[in-house]
Parts: structure tokens; sequence; C-alpha cells
């Protein structure tokens, strides 16, 4: 409506006083369409949370009349007697908690080596079109479906263990820890990869203009800078491991057990869910006992992912 | 250090560089003097800077650089190829733009060019506190840093940083130091004080310093080469080129004329 002039400072009018002035309170579309887009963005961002609580709240509700009634905190974690359909039901997880302890403790041991050399190789020595296919193909292997991996648990995996060592099971821990391994490994090349990309060049240059051959600069210099970031990789595999259900409940063999060797079977408490949730009565002490089950889970697994998560905020405010 | 060498620290013969297919140097000869500070100047562009990364090969991080011709330190062809990069880089100090400490404490900064090189020989705590005590009193830091040396470096300010980028060189004991445009990032109190450490270090090792600052190099510097376009236009004594250059383009340049 008017042309500023720099120069003098004034503002050319195109028409009265009073027609400007009436125009200040006018609303265009543009105005519409960014309230509008505010309130989504909004409800989008508000619903994460929303969703989330209602989860725990749902899930403590239906284990807390088992909490707040038949649980026995002596039993829960110290005794492997999960007998919820006995004539005098027992309710001891810890077998169930030491088999997903087990089968992650293995799973780690085979990922971390991979996903982290992965990432080493991605991030620092491939080069151009090499690194950009190998990227794609992590990320391609993060989205293989988990009952895929369990069905080569279940089919390749089993003959070849019983096989190699000549043992009379294939499904056990050692055969679930591996495919979980694999499993977990491309999301920990991907984080992994994504802080050794943060750390800065100059680092790099500096230590190469001083002599350090690739694998000093790396060791030295590239790893210790991006160690908060390689940490927070690691717990969020071993959430990924903790949270699994179908492959781990396909290759682990699925028998309550105390393991004493990689050669056991033993049931993870995810697939104890999985596999029982559909045979109980809703509300019923058997369907209330798996939920406390899942509140366990919940709770642990949302602790590794928050330390991860602070980890990660670590490295931002350095 | 520089009385038993070489007179010449670096010849080149016939650079030529290529970014690609972008020729960045041109028939380059130059032969710089052993102990003494040397300082180029030139427009941005003009390959100054090129020039100081091909000397101590760190050119060649980028992958996509090419070289014909011959570069000469204490009169081992760096180029050749049984010659050892890591060996080159022992030789060759380098200094940068903005000052890059490692994110390690002050003490493992100074130490790391040191313990890359004695390889599996052991070295006493005391031994190198020894090294880091002498390194940083040469760039004239110890007195300030003395107190907290296990304190990240980059805590330091620019000034104390871009010194201690200095120090951390010294233990791995170069012959040619390579500073590119080493008090840019620094106000003019740090450059002052950098200057004054960069003098200190002269006789002791062989300095080429590249600068954008004409006063820096007319103060600092006992010869001065002129680049302009990728082309070396004139290498004389620092006096004589900002009393009386020889070529025109250098005169233009040096009283403002473009740049």
């Amino acid at each position: 409506m008017g042309v500023w002039n720099f120069r003098s400072g004034t503002l050319a009018m195109s028409g009265s006083p009073q027609d400007l002035g009436a125009q200040l309170d006018r609303r265009d579309l543009a105005w519409f369409v960014d309230k509008a887009v505010q309130a989504l963005v909004f409800l989008g961002g508000v619903s994460a949370i929303v969703f989330i609580l209602g989860i725990f709240v749902f899930i403590t509700k239906e284990g807390f009349g088992f909490i707040a009634g038949r649980f026995d905190i002596v039993e829960f974690f110290g005794s492997t007697r999960w007998r919820p359909t006995s004539e005098q039901p027992t309710y001891g997880a810890l077998a169930l908690i030491v088999g997903t302890a087990s089968v992650t403790g293995l799973a780690m041991l085979v990922a971390v080596p991979f996903s982290l050399g992965a990432a080493i190789y991605i991030g620092e020595f491939a080069q151009g079109r090499t690194r950009e296919v190998l990227k794609i193909l992590v990320e391609l292997l993060a989205a293989i479906p988990s009952v895929v991996w369990g069905f080569i648990g279940l089919s390749i995996m089993n003959p070849l263990i019983i096989r190699l060592f000549d043992v009379p099971v294939g499904l056990n821990v050692l055969n679930s820890g591996f495919i979980l391994g694999l499993m977990a490994a491309p999301i920990m090349t991907t984080i992994a990869e994504d802080s050794l990309k943060a750390v800065p060049d100059t680092y790099r240059e500096a230590a190469e203009a001083l002599g350090a051959t690739r694998w000093q600069v790396i060791r030295r210099v590239v790893i210790p800078a991006a160690r908060n970031g390689l940490v927070a990789a690691v717990l969020l595999g071993v959430g990924r491991g903790f949270g699994e259900t179908m492959a781990v409940l396909m290759a682990s063999g699925h028998s309550i057990n105390l393991p004493t060797s990689v050669f056991d079977s033993v049931r993870a408490l995810t697939a104890t869910i999985a596999a029982e949730l559909g045979e109980t009565a809703v509300g019923s002490e058997h369907y209330r006992a798996l939920f406390t089950l899942g509140i366990f889970l919940f709770v642990v697994t949302f602790i590794i992912n928050l330390t991860a998560d602070l980890v990660i905020r670590g490295i931002r405010k350095k | 250090m520089a009385s038993a060498g070489p007179a010449r620290a670096i010849v080149t013969r016939k650079l030529n560089l290529w970014y690609g297919t972008f020729q960045a140097l041109f028939d380059v000869d130059l032969a710089v003097r052993a102990g003494i500070i040397t300082s180029m100047i030139g427009p941005s562009g003009c390959g100054k800077s090129t020039f100081l990364r091909s000397i101590n090969r760190i050119n060649e991080r980028l992958g996509y650089v090419r070289t014909t011709g011959s570069i000469e330190v204490m009169e081992r062809d760096v180029y050749a190829p049984e010659v050892e990069l890591l060996q080159v880089r022992k030789l060759v100090g380098m200094v940068f733009q903005r000052p890059n400490p490692l994110p390690l404490s002050i003490r493992d900064n100074i130490l790391f060019g040191h313990r890359l090189h004695r390889g599996s020989q052991k070295v006493t705590r005391s031994r190198e506190d020894e090294i880091l005590e002498s390194a940083l009193t040469q760039v004239l830091l110890w007195d300030t840093v003395k107190d907290h040396l296990d304190r990240p470096a980059v805590d330091l300010s620019l000034e104390e940083q871009q010194k201690l980028c200095i120090a951390r060189l010294l233990p791995v004991k170069p012959t040619v130091l390579l500073m590119d445009e080493p008090c840019s990032a620094l106000d003019p109190k740090g450059t002052e004080a950098v200057e004054e450490l960069i003098w200190e270090l002269r006789g002791d090792y062989t300095i080429l310093i590249v600068t954008h600052n004409m006063a820096q190099a007319r103060r600092a510097s006992e010869e001065c080469i002129f680049m302009l376009l990728g082309r070396v236009i004139e290498h004389t004594a620092t006096e004589d080129m900002f009393v009386a250059p020889v070529r025109q383009e250098t005169a233009d340049y040096i009283e403002g004329r473009y740049g």
C-alpha cells in the first residue's frame, strides 16, 4: 500500500491514511493456512506423548491387578518356575529374564564388532560409490522383517548348528543370539556411522599432518571423539535385542530353562507374552501376570533408550 | 641444524597441480632457503595454500589431486615412489589456518605426534614431562598452562590453541614448518604474539608461511614469494619486494590495486 523510502525515511502513500489504517486487521488466506498447519503440527507432536503415556497406563492397569494381588517379588525374580496353567500356578520369571539377557548378551557379542567394523569401514575407508551402495544395503538389511530372520534361524541355522557342533537341538542361545546380533547390527551400524561422520574432518587432518597412519587416526582421534555416539549405538542395539520377539521365539527353542551353555534352549520374556497371551482369558491372573512381564520389559527398554538418548545429547553439548 | 644441512630446504621443479580438471599450479620453480622465514603472498585462489599443502602431501587427502614435476625437501623428492608418507609428515610439520587442537587434553595434544613416532620404545613419564615442558616453553605457553595440563585443549583461547598447535609439532622434530595463514583466526594481540613466536623459531626451522596480510609478510619474513593465478611472479628478499618490486604485478598487488 505504501513504499518505504530508505533515503528520506518516509512512506510514500498510495491511499489516504484512513484507508491504510483500515487494512491493519486484514487476514488473508496465508494467515488461516498458517494457523491450520500450526494446529496440525501441534497435534502430531503431542500425540507421540499421549500414545506413550496411554500405552504405559494401559499395561500398568492390566498388570497392576497382579502386582497388587498374587505377585510375590521373591518368586518373580528368584524362581525359574513359570507355570501359569498349573493347578497351583507359579510365576517365577527368572528363567525368562536370564533367557532374554543371555540371548541379548550373545547378540551384542556378535553385533558390536560387526557393526563397529562396518561403521568404521563405511565412514572412514569406503569412498564414493562403494560407500553409498554400502549405506543403502545396510539400511535395507535393517528393513528385513523379524519373522524372516526367525525363519532363517529355524531352517538354516538350526540344522547347521546340529551338524557343526553335534548337539541334539539347534534352537538355542547360540542360534537366537546370532540371529538377533545380525538383526541389531544394521541400526547400530547406521548410528555408529553417523557419530563417526560427526567428527570434524579438521581432527583427522591435524592427526594426519602429524604423521598418523589411517588406523592411528581412527583409534586415537576419531573413536575417542565419537565415543558417546558409539556407546549410544550399542545401547540402542541392546534395547532392540531386549524387545525383539518373533525371531527369538522361533530360534531360541522356547523352553523354560536356566542356560548353562550356548547350546541350551531358552525362553525370552517377549516370546512368552507373544505365545501365551492369546491363550489366556482377559482379566485372568495369567493374563495379568503376562502384563507384569510387559511392565518389566517396558521399564528396562525405557531405561536403556533413555540412557542412550542422554548419551547422544551429551555429544551435542560438547 | 640449518648450518649442517643443505642451503635449500625446499626445491620444486616444474610443479604442476590439478584439482580434477582445474589446474591450480603452473610450472612452479622455487627454492626456499633453509633456516629462514619465507612468506608467500598473493590474492585469494592464487595457489599459495595449494603449494604449501602439496609439500607435506596433505593435499592427497582430497583424492582427486594430480601433480607433475618434483618437490624436494632436504634434497629428497617427497613424491618419489619409495618415499613413506609418514616420514614426510614427520620431516615437515604443518600449522593450519584455524587452530585445530585434537579433542584431547593439553598434555595429550603435545605428546600426540611424539607418541606416534616413537614406536614400541618405552618412554618414562618424567621423560614425557620434559618433552611437554620444553615444547610448551618454546611457544611461550608453559607458564599459562602448566597447572592444568589435563584440561581439554579446546578450552584454551584461539591464540593459545594456535601456539599449542605449533608446540605439538616440536617433539616430532621436523625440519620444515609450513604455516597456512596461522594468524587469520586471531585478533591483533594474538596475531602479534604468534608472529613473535614464529620469529623466535627461525634458525632452528625452515619456515614457509602463507599470509593474506602484507604487513605481516613484511614484518615477519626474510624472503617473500608473490604468486598470482598459480604462477610464481617474484621471489626476493622481503625488503626488496616491498621497497622495489621488479614486476609490475607485484607492485600492483602490494599497492593494493587488486587482490
